[in-house]
């Protein structure tokens, strides 16, 4: 490995998108454009190496592999072969307890499903907790409890952790984090620059509905009928998916920014454009309201339980049935082709017929005035 | 999703265009006046439909755009301060002033919040009465009305503690500067829907007449705007300037009568400036002395002295008046983009900048097509 690059803030010219924010603003979170500015200009200089480099939602890594990137000749030949996905992730959402679900299944499941997203079966996990002074015993009990279901649920073991304990004020009630190991089987090779021309690009269900269920608690909008995160371990769908065929290109679940962040990291990392059909995208009515509302995006707002899967043309129907006859699939759909044209550049079909580019959002989503 | 899906049919839509290109016998410049209207057409790539006869100006309707750089740099004052929470619709938070946005007096430590509602904000002042709240009351003739309503109640509620930051305008006044400044040629005016919602189209009457311009009340999706450009087209060539109403399921002449009152009640016009264009006269509103009480800048007489000089680097100005596409910019998509705003136009959803930077972008170069499955 190469010694990092030195990053001296003081003589800083380039990057602009930095040098604008000279503190952490909420948008450098918010998994959009800015948050790919700090990865790109700040983290990925400092810790390069080709693993991280790999940019997918968990990293893949021979066991064989040692940390200078080669491989001893004394590795046991059961192991040579065997690649294991890694991944972390921390959760600070507030409320913590919100319609569909709670902090603790939300990290349990978002872990799973960073690892599910690079064909591994999740194995085991670990919890952070970060508690606030003052956080109610009964809160913490509830949310415990809702991690060892969600662990239960998808079939993993949280076999480490951690507690500490932050001064009043210094913590919104409670963060966590979770990091995850799983295997991945033979024969499977997903990463996010695989997507090729001619790729179908297929959603498994509605989008929307996390970002609005918490929007809609948070902000105190007072919406008829209640939207319900979709929080949901996915990967028991991505088994199902791979059992078909191990020959699915691209995964990823479409969490922070939304379907439109997705695609965007996929297409550039592929080199390659993303064309999709806006009347395509299931989107749930209660949900298209409220963005209506809000004037918000749907296809920019979070999901926590729906992933983007592209896979080869010849595969998509037997994909579909497939994820059509899961639970967690019902509503899969065929929304888009991945083209040669327009290379790293996502482009919507809009409803009256006519295109747009479907960009990576610039920082927090913000609602319009009116 | 009723009463939305209808109105972005895409039969309906162009047939309707259809009917423009029928209509149209030589070339016509035409100005949709709202952001709201500029997101529409270059989110559903509307434009990009049109006959090339038609040519689409975007105009200055953009609240978050027009606020001038002076009243950023004074809310930014006022949310610094300690003893102030501070208000605000969410799309002025990213705006920048001469120094730094509200998200960044947020990082600083200060107390800013978004909400949907001014009334919110009186939630906020009942909750906090150790504080000042202050609402940043901006917008047009749609947001007016709510923003009054506050004042009202907080007054009603005795809330001491509640004052707001206004900068509104009213569309009116800058279609008249507009219309009488020999750069701008404008053949016809599509009016802002929401707006006329709220004030009627009777305003525009005297102004169709007076400047010989055809002027639409015009709505928001994809069905609606293509009826008011069908509209307008049909009045350019058949020699008529008149006021018409295309967004008839929500505007009607006389507007919303109880919120003009209370808009009434609470503000009177005075002169105002815009953003990139400078001040127009009586071209927005101000507190009445009965409710001096909650104008923030009387309130916080340091805030009142705050002068600032725009950035000439950013042709914001000559967007808003349609002289200048944002693609025309030499700063656009270089300089200047949503992460790295030179100006207003830049930031918001309505703004036309933005608008270009997220979805025209590479427009000449894309056709997705339907997929076959």
């Amino acid at each position: 490995m190469t010694a990092p690059a030195r990053v001296n803030f003081s003589g800083w010219t380039c990057p602009l998108p930095l040098k604008n924010y000279p503190a952490i603003v909420m948008g450098h979170g918010s998994g959009g454009q800015m948050m790919a500015d700090l990865i790109q200009h700040l983290f990925a200089p400092l810790f390069d190496n080709d693993l991280l480099a790999q940019l997918g939602d968990s990293t893949v890594i021979g066991l064989s592999r040692m940390a200078d990137g080669s491989s001893p000749d004394d590795t046991p030949s059961a192991l040579r072969d065997t690649r294991i996905a890694f991944t972390t992730d921390s959760f600070v959402v507030s409320p913590l307890v919100f319609p569909g679900g709670d902090i603790g299944e939300l990290a349990v499941n978002g872990t799973v499903n960073d690892l599910a997203m690079s064909g591994a079966r999740p194995l085991f996990l670990s919890a952070g907790f970060i508690l606030e002074e003052g956080l109610p015993m009964e809160t913490l009990g509830k949310i415990a409890t809702s991690v060892a279901a969600a662990c239960r649920a998808a079939g993993v073991q949280l076999v480490a952790g951690d507690t500490k304990v932050v001064n009043k004020g210094h913590g919104d009630g409670l963060y966590l984090n979770t990091s995850g190991l799983g295997v991945i089987p033979p024969g499977v090779d997903i990463a996010p620059n695989r997507a090729r021309p001619g790729d179908a690009v297929i959603v498994s269900g509605t989008m929307g509905d996390h970002g609005m269920a918490i929007m809609s608690v948070r902000e105190g909008l007072e919406f008829e009928t209640v939207i319900e995160s979709d929080t949901a371990p996915l990967n028991g769908l991505v088994q199902a998916m791979l059992a078909v065929t191990p020959d699915i290109h691209c995964l990823r679940d479409a969490t922070r920014g939304g379907l439109a962040a997705v695609l965007n990291e996929l297409a550039a990392a592929s080199q390659a454009g993303i064309d999709f059909e806006e009347r395509r995208v299931p989107v749930r009515a209660e949900v298209h309201a409220a963005c209506e509302m809000l004037g918000l995006d749907p296809f920019y707002v979070a999901n926590e339980g729906k992933l983007v899967a592209i896979a080869p043309e010849a595969h998509a129907e037997a994909l579909l049935a497939a994820m059509r006859a899961h639970p967690l699939g019902r509503e899969a759909a065929l929304i888009g082709r991945v083209t040669a044209e327009h290379p790293g550049l996502v482009a919507a079909r809009t409803l009256i017929g006519s295109s747009r580019v479907v960009d990576l959002p610039a920082g927090e989503l913000l609602p319009r005035i009116c | 999703m009723k009463y939305i899906d209808e109105y972005r049919d895409e039969a309906l839509t162009r047939s309707l265009l259809d009917e423009i290109r029928v209509a149209v016998t030589r070339p016509w410049k035409l100005m949709e006046v709202c952001g709201g209207q500029t997101h529409s057409i270059l989110r559903s790539g509307l434009d990009q439909l049109l006959p090339p006869e038609i040519e689409l100006v975007h105009g200055p309707g953009c609240p978050v755009c027009v606020t001038p750089l002076e009243l950023i740099d004074k809310a930014i004052a006022l949310a610094s301060r300690p003893d102030v929470i501070f208000v605000s619709y969410g799309d002025m938070l990213r705006v920048p002033g001469s120094e730094r946005d509200l998200f960044s007096v947020k990082a600083a430590g200060g107390n800013v919040r978004v909400v949907y509602s001014p009334l919110d904000s009186l939630k906020i002042a009942r909750e906090n009465p150790d504080q000042t709240i202050v609402f940043f009351g901006i917008g047009f003739e749609t947001t007016a009305p709510a923003n009054a309503m506050a004042v009202v109640q907080a007054k009603k509620q005795g809330l001491r503690n509640f004052a707001m930051l206004v900068s509104h305008v009213t569309v009116p006044p800058a279609l008249c500067v507009l219309m009488e400044s020999p750069d701008v040629r404008v053949n016809g005016f599509l009016a802002a829907g929401h707006v006329c919602t709220v004030m009627g189209y009777w305003e525009y009457e005297p102004l169709a007449k007076k400047y010989r311009v055809p002027i639409v009340v015009m709505g928001f999706e994809p069905v609606d705007i293509a009826r008011g450009l069908l509209m307008c087209v049909k009045q350019l060539e058949e020699g008529r300037a008149e006021v018409e109403n295309a967004y008839a399921r929500s505007v009607r002449r006389e507007g919303n009568v109880p919120a003009q009152a209370i808009i009434n009640e609470v503000f009177k016009p005075c002169d105002r400036p815009w953003r990139g264009i400078g001040v127009i006269p009586q071209s927005g509103y101000k507190f009445r002395e009965a409710y001096a009480e909650f104008d923030a800048e009387l309130r916080f007489p340091g805030v009142q002295a705050i002068a600032t000089r725009e950035s000439s680097l950013c042709l914001s100005g000559l967007v808003l008046q349609g002289l200048k596409k944002p693609n025309q910019c030499p700063a656009f998509g270089k300089e200047c983009t949503p992460q790295t705003p030179l100006g207003a136009t830049m930031v918001s959803a309505e703004g036309a900048c933005a608008a270009y930077y997220r979805y025209g972008r590479y427009a000449a170069s894309l056709q997705p097509s339907e997929v076959s499955a």
